[in-house]
């Protein structure tokens, strides 16, 4: 079965599972409207004693939250829920049944569950991304739209290859749960650009966690900051994180002794 | 007649009074004692773990620090009142002041009925919260211990300015025993909700977005707006955060600092009373599928 139909069939069930418990989805509403007003409420208060933050107007900084919410949506949709799954799956010993199947054991570890109502947050985040480029004084062309959509990509990659290097770990270190709490805390800083930052957290948040070219750079793409050499390097670097992360992956695996399913 | 006398049962006797083993208060002191050392012994047992997540929360304080020290130096050095320097103080304490105020979560009051791990604990003679106020209160020696090195590099990097009064100070250590108290009774009320929801957490979040904007933690106090502060001043999240830090890094005087404490002892009576009173109505609905 090629990997796309997985994926496929994966999503339908993920979403025939949670489709039966429907409040989750107002619920869902409530969690992501808290957060936005938060957020927005934040923004209101820094632009209230300063016309701009490091050359950053309101709409722009209301951008970067658009793009942060949408990624976060779809991390907590997508990446945490596999990776938490092969977390205890490789604690409890029930790795077993994943690799007894003939399917890529990496592909398969990663497309097992959907949490469709966190989708919610993709849906908030692109709407306050289209009310932020509606009031930004520039015009988004196609060209920034096409490379906007690149940099998510790469960036969403990125941080996928990031969180399975380190449910990887797992194979050595069985207990890793706080590594959730921990990357929460790091994503909410790519609520601003990440130029923003002193150098050493500036460096450690785009190549030690990926949170600029996840956030930032998408970002900069729409606001006319991108420059070619900066979409180009995130396409290599996404390119070698992925063989990395493959190359890590395999590692492990190799390491992983069962626990008595 | 024997078989009458068998059906009536032997006379009730006066049943005698159950041994009393330990005092009532030094009894509740001892359980507190173990809790914490059940804590620390646990706790330092995970320690990388513990290490993690204490790594994840320091993020927050460094964001709005940055933040925040970018817009003082574009408004020429000061925002609020508070210099680039202070601001550092600021959040350098708050990292302290967060941790201090870690308790157990609404989140596990969640769990605790859901998953009916509440049956046991209702089957010791003892009130639930004691055991979470005392296993918590003992974690705190353990992540001080921890926190002090990630104090110590956030100092060498952001450069605090702060010239505490020894008044100050011992206000200061005096207000986290209070903060975590209060914080500790808000969040139980909000987990109790639980008993009629089952979830809570759209609650929880609303809880946590109004500390955030009313407390201190996202910014210093004085930099909302007047009428964020004067809501501010009648709530009590402003005790947990704001206070412990401003007693430290805001040059009060001394007739603030022993305000601070007065209304913190005001929000820890309050808070005991709700716990206590909702819980009576709270335990009424509690029904477990096993435990």
């Amino acid at each position: 079965m090629g990997p796309f139909r997985l994926v496929r069939l994966f999503v339908r069930i993920g979403a025939l599972n949670e489709l039966q418990y429907r409040a989750n989805f107002w619920l869902q509403l409530l969690e992501s409207g808290i957060a936005l007003g938060t957020g927005i409420a934040v923004l209101t208060l820094v632009f209230s004693q300063t016309p701009a933050l490091n050359g950053w107007s309101q709409p722009e900084l209301l951008a970067v939250m658009g793009v942060h919410t949408l990624m976060g949506g779809l991390i907590g949709a997508v990446i945490q829920p596999n990776m938490e799954r092969l977390r205890t799956d490789i604690r409890e010993g029930t790795f077993d049944f994943v690799l007894t199947k003939p399917e890529d054991v990496q592909v398969l570890s990663s497309v097992r569950e959907i949490r469709i109502w966190r989708l919610v947050d993709v849906l908030v985040g692109a709407v306050v991304l289209g009310v932020a480029i509606s009031l930004l004084e520039t015009s988004v062309g196609p060209l920034e739209a096409v490379a906007f959509a690149v940099a998510l990509v790469l960036g969403g990659l990125m941080i996928y290859c990031f969180w399975l290097i380190l449910t990887t770990v797992a194979f050595w270190i069985v207990r890793i749960d706080e590594i959730h709490e921990l990357f929460e805390g790091v994503y909410q800083s790519g609520r601003w650009p990440v130029t923003l930052y002193p150098e050493w957290l500036r460096v450690s948040l785009t190549f030690l966690v990926p949170i600029a070219f996840a956030v930032t750079v998408p970002a900069q793409a729409l606001t006319s900051r991108l420059t070619p050499e900066t979409l180009a390097l995130a396409a290599v670097f996404a390119t070698a994180l992925m063989l990395g992360t493959r190359w890590f992956w395999r590692i492990g695996t190799r390491h992983y002794s069962g626990a008595s399913a | 007649m024997s078989a009458e006398t068998s059906i009536a049962g032997p006379r009730p006797t006066p049943s005698p009074a159950p041994p009393r083993l330990v005092h009532p208060i030094r009894g509740l002191f001892d359980v507190y004692v173990v809790e914490a050392r059940i804590a620390i012994a646990q706790q330092i047992q995970y320690r990388a773990a513990n290490y993690l997540y204490m790594l994840g929360m320091v993020a927050e304080p460094v964001i709005y620090l940055v933040v925040w020290s970018t817009v003082a130096q574009q408004q020429g050095g000061s925002v609020g009142g508070y210099t680039v320097g202070q601001l550092a103080a600021y959040y350098i304490v708050w990292t302290l002041v967060r941790n201090i105020n870690i308790v157990f979560t609404p989140y596990g009051w969640e769990w605790r009925i859901r998953q009916g791990q509440l049956s046991a604990q209702l089957l010791r003679p003892l009130f639930p919260i004691v055991e979470d106020l005392g296993f918590f209160l003992g974690w705190k020696p353990v992540v001080i211990l921890l926190w002090l090195p990630i104090a110590a590099f956030l100092a060498l990097v952001f450069q605090p300015v702060l010239s505490p009064t020894p008044a100050a100070i011992g206000v200061f250590f005096l207000s986290l025993l209070g903060a975590y108290l209060i914080r500790s009774l808000n969040q139980t009320s909000v987990g109790l909700i639980t008993f009629w929801t089952t979830r809570v957490g759209p609650v929880f979040e609303l809880y946590i977005a109004a500390e955030l904007l009313l407390s201190g933690r996202l910014v210093p106090l004085s930099l909302m707006p007047d009428w964020v502060q004067r809501l501010a001043d009648v709530l009590p999240f402003r005790w947990t955060f704001g206070f412990p830090i401003e007693a430290l890094v805001g040059n009060l005087s001394n007739e603030q600092l022993l305000r601070g404490l007065g209304m913190q002892l005001f929000w820890i009576v309050v808070g005991a009373i709700v716990v206590r009173v909702v819980w009576r109505f709270a335990i009424r609905r509690y029904s477990a599928v096993s435990g």
